[in-house]
C-alpha cells in the first residue's frame, strides 16, 4: 500500500515536472510551476528558507521520500531500473554494498566549495534537478516539439488553429552533449545498480542522508521474523539493506517501500522507530562522472555560417523571394541576462542551469552560455528573436532566484543592456536605402532618426540611441535588416537598473 | 538523365490517359437520361465562345490563358517561394486548354521570376504555330533594361524563349505607373525610340498586333488614345471587373473606373483585352454573405463564374485573361465560357449591387500579381496582405478586446500568420524603403499597409488592442 502511494505520487510528480520542461505554451506552469520551486537545490539557492526547512523536516519525519517522489532525476533512474528489472532473472539483481563515504562526502565538500566560490556552472553538472532539466530540454523536448509540429501540420490541413508549429533548434551543442553524457551515465548506472548516483554522487542525496539517518519513520527489520532469505537486499535499488546483519543504512535508503512488499515473511515494516543503523566502513570504487570536456565542445560549437552579405538587389522580374542570410551572434563584451536577474553576479550565483527558462522562452532568445564562467547558464541573444515586452515567462518559472519575478509593467522599465550602433552595417549608409525599422520598433522610444549629414537636413537618416532610455530588449538588433551582423547590437549590463 | 526523361514521358502519358478517361466517363454520364451527380462537372468541348479581331480576323477564344500565376513544383502556386515552375503541369494545362478551344496565351519577360516565357514556349511549341496566339510584352521593371539595346535584346529574347518568329500580340507593359507616369512612359518607350522600333516590327509582320497594358494614371491612357490615329493601337489591355467597373476610383483615387476605360476604347472600336477579371482571386474568395448572395442566384455556378461572365458580356472585349494555377481553375473557366452566357441588364445590376456590398469590407486591393516582388529585404509582401484580407473576410479582424471573438480571432490571426509567412519575411522586417510601391499596378502604398498590419499584430501580441 505504502509502495503504491509512493509510486502514484512519484509518477504524477515526475510527469508534471517533465511537462514543465516540455510545455512551450506556459499553460502547465500556471498550475504546477511550484513543483520546480520545491526542488531542494534551487530552493536553497533562492534562499526559500521555508521550502528548505520543510524538505528537511519531511526527511526527518519520513526519510528520503524527497528522493523517491519529488526529485525527477531519482524517478527517472527508477524508471530505467524498473525496465532493467523486467528482463528475465533480473528482478532481484541488487545486493548490499557498503556506503562509499569518502566519495559521498568528498563530492559534497567540493560541491559546497564551488557554490560558495560562485562557480555554480560546474557545481550544476552534478546537481540532480538541473541535470534532469538539461536532459529533458535537450533530449526530450525536441521530440515533443517535433510531435507538436506534426500535429500542427495536420491541424493546418483541417483548418484548425489548435496547434501551432515551433522551431526546433540546437541552442548549445556543448550543453546538449553534457546532457547526453549525463543521460548515458545515469542510464548505465541505473540499469545496473539502481540508485548508485543518488548515494555516491548526488550532493542533495548526501545532505538529506544526514537527516534521514535520524528519520522518525523508516523501514525496520523484525529479526524475530526474518529468515535471512536475502530477498529484500536483492530488491533494494539503494543497496542499503544488509540482510545478514538485519540492518538498513538509513542515510542511503530512499524510502521506496519496495522491500516491504518484497518480504515474504512480513519481517519489514515502515514504522516509528528511533534506532541508528551501523554504517559499514569498507568501500569499493564507484564510477565517477566526468565533469568537463568543455573545451572540445566549445570549439565544435562555433559554427561557420555563410558569409554572403545582403545587398539591395535590382528588380528585373516579378515574384520570387530574396535570400535571407542568417544572422550571426555578435561578440558581446558583457553577456545579457533577463530582466529580473538584478545583476550578472546574482544571476550566476543562483542559477543551477536547469534550462527551465530556456525551455519556456517563446522568443528563442534564451540559450545556455558557452562561456566558462557561466557555462550552461542561460544568456540572451537576439539573432532569432527579441525579448518581447509582453513576456515575463523566464521570471515566472525560475525556481532558483536567479531571475526574480517581475511584472510586465516592470519589464519595460528595467535596463538589462543598451544598444550600440555599428555604422558599417547600417542600411541607409551601406545601401543608400531609407530604413527606420529599429526606431519604429523600439518599445521604449530610445531610438530616433537623424540626418546622417548634420549640415544637410535632407540627407538620408540614421538611427541614434538614447542609452538612458534603452532597455536592451534587442528589438532593434533582431529586426535590423543588416545581415549577417545587425547595425545595432545590445551590450549587457553588469547590474540591471530601473528607469 | 535519360532515365529521368523516360519517367517524365511516362508520367505525361499517364496524365493524358487519365484526362482522356475523365472526359470519356463524364461524357458518358452526360449522355444518359438518368439523373446524374456530375452534370455541372462536365467540361464541354467545341463550345467555346470566340471573338473576332477586326483587323486580322483572328478568332480569339473569350478565355485567354494568363501565364503569370503558373504552378510550381509541389503543387503550390509559385507564390510560396523560389520553387521551379511545374513544367509537366503547365504542359498538361496548355494541352487541355487548347483541346477545349482556348487559343490565346499571355506572358511577359517578367512573370514567374522571368521563367514564364520559357515555360510558355516549351508548352506551346509542342503544338502547330497556327493553333495558338501568343502575347508578350516589353516589360519595364529595371531601369537598366530601358536602353534601346536592352529593350531590343528583351524583344529578341522573347521570340527565342517562346520559340516563335513572330509575335501575335505585343504590349507595352503596364503603362501609367511611377510618380510621373508621363515622364516614365517617355523615358521607357519614346526617348529611346523603342516605340518606333515596335511600329517598324509591326510593319515587317513580326508583330501582328501592337497594344499596351495600362494601370494607374488616367492622363497617360487618355494621351495614348489621343495618339490612336498615329499609332493605330490594335488592342488595349485594361483591368476590368464588376468591382472596378464603378468603384476603382473609390478604392484608390489614383485609379480610374473600368467603365470609363472600356467606353473610351469601345468608342474608338479598339478591341479590349481584360486582365484581373477576378482580381487575383479576390472576386472568388469572398466573404460568406457575398457567397450566399451570388450562389442564391446560381447555386450550381462558381462564385468566380460571375466575374468571368461580367467581363465577357461586353461585346468589344476580345479575350478575358485568367491566371490559372490549377486545373480546376481552368475547368471552371471553360465551363463558364463554353459557351458564354452574357449577363442580362438585370444581372449586371445585381452584380453592381454585389460590388456595393463588397465595398463595405476594407480589404487591401492586392491581387497577388507579385509585381512588387522580390522585396530586396526578403519580405513576402503579397502573403502578408493576403493573410490580412483573409482574416478580414472571415471576420477575424478585431477592434477591441471587448469583441466577442477576441480570443479566437487573435489566435487565428497570429497562428495563421506564422503559417502563411515565414517569421523572417513578416511585416516587422519592412524597412520602409518603398522600392516596392512604384511597381504596384493597384497603387497600394505597400510600406504604409505593412506598417499598419505590423502595428495591428503588435497590439494583438501585447494584448493592448
Amino acid at each position: 500500500m505504502l509502495r503504491k502511494i509512493r509510486l502514484t505520487l512519484a509518477v504524477v510528480c515526475f510527469l508534471l515536472v517533465t511537462l514543465l520542461f516540455l510545455d512551450f505554451t506556459g499553460t502547465i506552469h500556471a498550475w504546477f510551476g511550484w513543483l520546480a520551486k520545491i526542488q531542494f537545490l534551487p530552493a536553497l539557492l533562492a534562499l526559500h528558507v521555508g521550502v528548505v526547512i520543510g524538505l528537511l523536516l519531511l526527511t526527518l519525519l519520513f526519510g528520503r521520500v524527497y528522493c523517491s517522489v519529488i526529485c525527477p532525476l531519482g524517478i527517472f533512474q527508477d524508471v530505467i531500473s524498473w525496465i532493467s528489472g523486467k528482463r528475465k532473472k533480473k528482478q532481484y539483481r541488487f545486493s548490499y554494498s557498503p556506503a562509499i563515504s569518502w566519495l559521498r562526502y568528498g563530492v559534497l565538500v567540493l560541491f559546497v566549495i564551488l557554490l560558495v566560490a560562485g562557480v555554480n556552472a560546474i557545481a550544476a553538472l552534478i546537481a540532480p534537478y538541473s541535470s534532469y532539466g538539461r536532459i529533458v530540454s535537450n533530449l526530450f523536448a525536441p521530440l515533443y516539439q517535433w510531435g507538436n509540429n506534426g500535429l500542427a501540420y495536420l491541424a493546418e490541413r483541417v483548418d484548425s488553429y489548435a496547434f501551432y508549429s515551433v522551431d526546433v533548434w540546437m541552442k548549445s551543442l556543448s550543453t546538449f552533449l553534457i546532457a547526453l553524457i549525463t543521460a548515458v551515465i545515469l542510464f548505465v548506472l541505473a540499469w545496473k545498480n539502481g540508485r548508485t548516483y543518488c548515494n555516491t554522487i548526488c550532493p542533495v542525496g548526501t545532505v538529506l542522508g544526514f537527516v534521514s539517518k535520524f528519520a522518525l519513520f523508516r523501514p525496520v527489520i523484525d529479526t524475530s521474523k526474518c529468515t535471512g532469505c536475502s530477498l529484500c537486499s536483492r530488491k533494494c535499488k539503494a543497496a542499503c539493506i544488509n540482510f545478514k546483519e538485519h540492518t538498513i543504512d538509513y542515510s542511503r535508503c530512499v524510502t521506496c517501500m519496495d522491500c516491504l512488499d518484497t518480504c515474504k515473511h512480513d519481517a519489514i515494516h515502515y514504522q516509528f522507530a528511533y534506532r541508528k543503523a551501523e554504517p559499514a566502513p569498507i568501500s569499493e570504487p564507484a564510477p565517477t562522472k566526468p565533469d568537463n570536456s568543455r573545451r572540445g565542445f566549445l570549439s565544435a560549437a562555433t559554427l561557420a555560417l555563410t558569409t554572403a552579405t545582403l545587398n539591395a538587389q535590382e528588380k528585373k522580374v516579378d515574384g520570387g523571394l530574396a535570400v535571407i542570410v542568417d544572422k550571426k551572434i555578435p561578440k558581446r563584451a558583457t553577456p545579457i541576462v533577463p530582466a529580473g536577474a538584478i545583476s550578472l553576479r546574482n544571476f550566476t550565483q543562483h542559477c543551477t542551469a536547469c534550462q527551465l527558462c530556456v525551455s519556456v522562452c517563446p522568443n528563442e532568445v534564451l540559450r545556455p552560455s558557452t562561456q566558462l564562467g557561466s557555462f550552461m547558464q542561460p544568456e540572451m541573444s537576439y539573432e532569432r528573436g527579441y525579448c518581447r515586452p509582453e513576456c515575463v515567462k523566464c521570471a515566472e518559472v525560475c525556481p532558483a532566484g536567479a531571475i526574480h519575478p517581475i511584472t510586465i509593467a516592470d519589464k519595460s522599465s528595467i535596463r538589462i543592456g543598451h544598444a550600440v550602433w555599428i555604422k558599417e552595417n547600417c542600411i541607409p549608409l551601406r545601401d543608400g536605402q531609407p530604413c527606420n525599422n529599429c526606431a519604429r520598433h523600439c518599445p521604449s522610444a530610445a531610438i530616433q532618426m537623424v540626418p546622417s549629414d548634420p549640415n544637410d537636413p535632407e540627407s538620408i537618416k540614421i538611427p541614434v540611441v538614447n542609452e538612458e532610455k534603452c532597455i536592451g530588449c534587442g528589438a532593434c538588433e533582431n529586426l535590423c535588416p543588416g545581415r549577417p551582423f545587425s547595425a545595432l547590437y545590445v551590450e549587457g549590463h553588469e547590474n540591471h537598473s530601473m528607469m | 538523365m535519360e532515365c529521368k526523361n523516360k519517367k517524365e514521358i511516362n508520367r505525361r502519358e499517364f496524365f493524358k490517359m487519365m484526362g482522356a478517361a475523365g472526359v470519356a466517363s463524364t461524357g458518358l454520364a452526360a449522355c444518359s437520361d438518368k439523373p446524374t451527380d456530375t452534370s455541372m462537372q462536365e467540361v464541354p468541348t467545341g463550345q467555346m465562345t470566340y471573338r473576332t479581331n477586326p483587323k486580322t480576323g483572328d478568332k480569339i477564344s473569350i478565355l485567354g490563358f494568363g501565364m503569370m500565376r503558373l504552378p510550381s513544383v509541389g503543387g503550390r502556386s509559385a507564390r510560396e517561394g523560389n520553387e521551379e515552375i511545374d513544367q509537366e503541369m503547365v504542359n498538361r494545362m496548355v494541352d487541355y486548354a487548347l483541346e477545349h478551344g482556348v487559343n490565346y496565351f499571355d506572358t511577359s519577360p517578367a512573370y514567374c521570376r522571368g521563367f514564364s516565357e520559357r515555360s510558355t514556349g516549351i508548352a506551346l511549341s509542342r503544338h502547330p504555330r497556327e493553333s495558338y496566339f501568343v502575347a508578350t510584352k516589353l516589360s519595364n521593371f529595371a531601369p537598366s533594361t530601358w536602353s534601346r539595346e536592352g529593350s531590343i535584346e528583351m524583344y529578341n529574347n522573347s521570340m527565342k524563349e517562346l520559340q516563335v518568329d513572330y509575335i501575335d500580340y505585343m504590349l507595352l507593359h503596364s503603362v501609367g505607373g511611377g510618380k510621373d507616369s508621363m515622364a516614365e512612359y517617355r523615358k521607357r518607350y519614346v526617348d529611346n525610340g523603342i516605340l518606333d522600333f515596335l511600329l517598324e516590327e509591326r510593319e515587317a509582320g513580326r508583330i501582328r498586333n501592337l497594344g499596351f497594358s495600362y494601370h494607374g494614371d488616367v492622363k497617360i491612357f487618355d494621351y495614348l488614345l489621343s495618339k490612336h490615329d498615329e499609332y493605330k493601337w490594335d488592342f488595349v489591355q485594361i483591368q476590368m471587373n464588376y468591382l472596378d467597373w464603378r468603384y476603382a476610383k473609390q478604392i484608390n483615387p489614383r485609379n480610374t473606373d473600368a467603365e470609363y476605360l472600356y467606353n473610351e476604347l469601345a468608342k474608338r472600336h479598339i478591341p479590349v483585352i481584360i486582365m484581373e477579371p477576378l482580381l487575383g482571386g479576390r472576386l472568388s474568395n469572398v466573404p460568406d454573405n457575398i457567397v450566399a448572395h451570388l450562389k442564391q442566384r446560381e447555386p450550381e455556378r462558381s462564385v468566380a463564374s460571375w466575374a468571368f461572365r461580367f467581363a465577357g458580356t461586353y461585346p468589344d472585349v476580345l479575350t478575358v485573361l485568367s491566371g490559372m494555377t490549377r486545373m480546376e481553375h481552368l475547368q471552371d473557366n471553360l465551363r463558364t465560357y463554353s459557351p458564354l452566357k452574357p449577363l442580362t441588364e438585370e444581372e449586371l445590376e445585381f452584380l453592381q449591387e454585389t460590388a456595393t456590398m463588397m465595398m463595405q469590407y476594407e480589404t487591401i486591393p492586392c491581387n497577388d500579381c507579385k509585381y512588387c516582388m522580390p522585396c530586396p529585404y526578403g519580405i513576402d509582401i503579397p502573403a502578408i496582405l493576403l493573410h490580412y484580407n483573409k482574416c478580414l473576410n472571415e471576420g477575424n479582424i478585431i477592434s477591441s478586446r471587448e469583441d466577442d471573438n477576441y480570443k479566437k480571432a487573435r489566435r487565428i490571426y497570429l497562428v495563421g500568420y506564422d503559417r502563411s509567412v515565414p517569421k523572417l519575411r513578416q511585416a516587422n522586417h519592412c524597412t520602409g524603403c518603398n522600392q516596392c510601391s512604384p511597381h504596384c499596378p493597384q497603387g497600394i502604398d505597400i510600406p504604409k499597409e505593412l506598417h499598419r498590419i505590423d502595428d495591428y499584430i503588435e497590439k494583438l501580441k501585447q494584448e493592448t488592442i
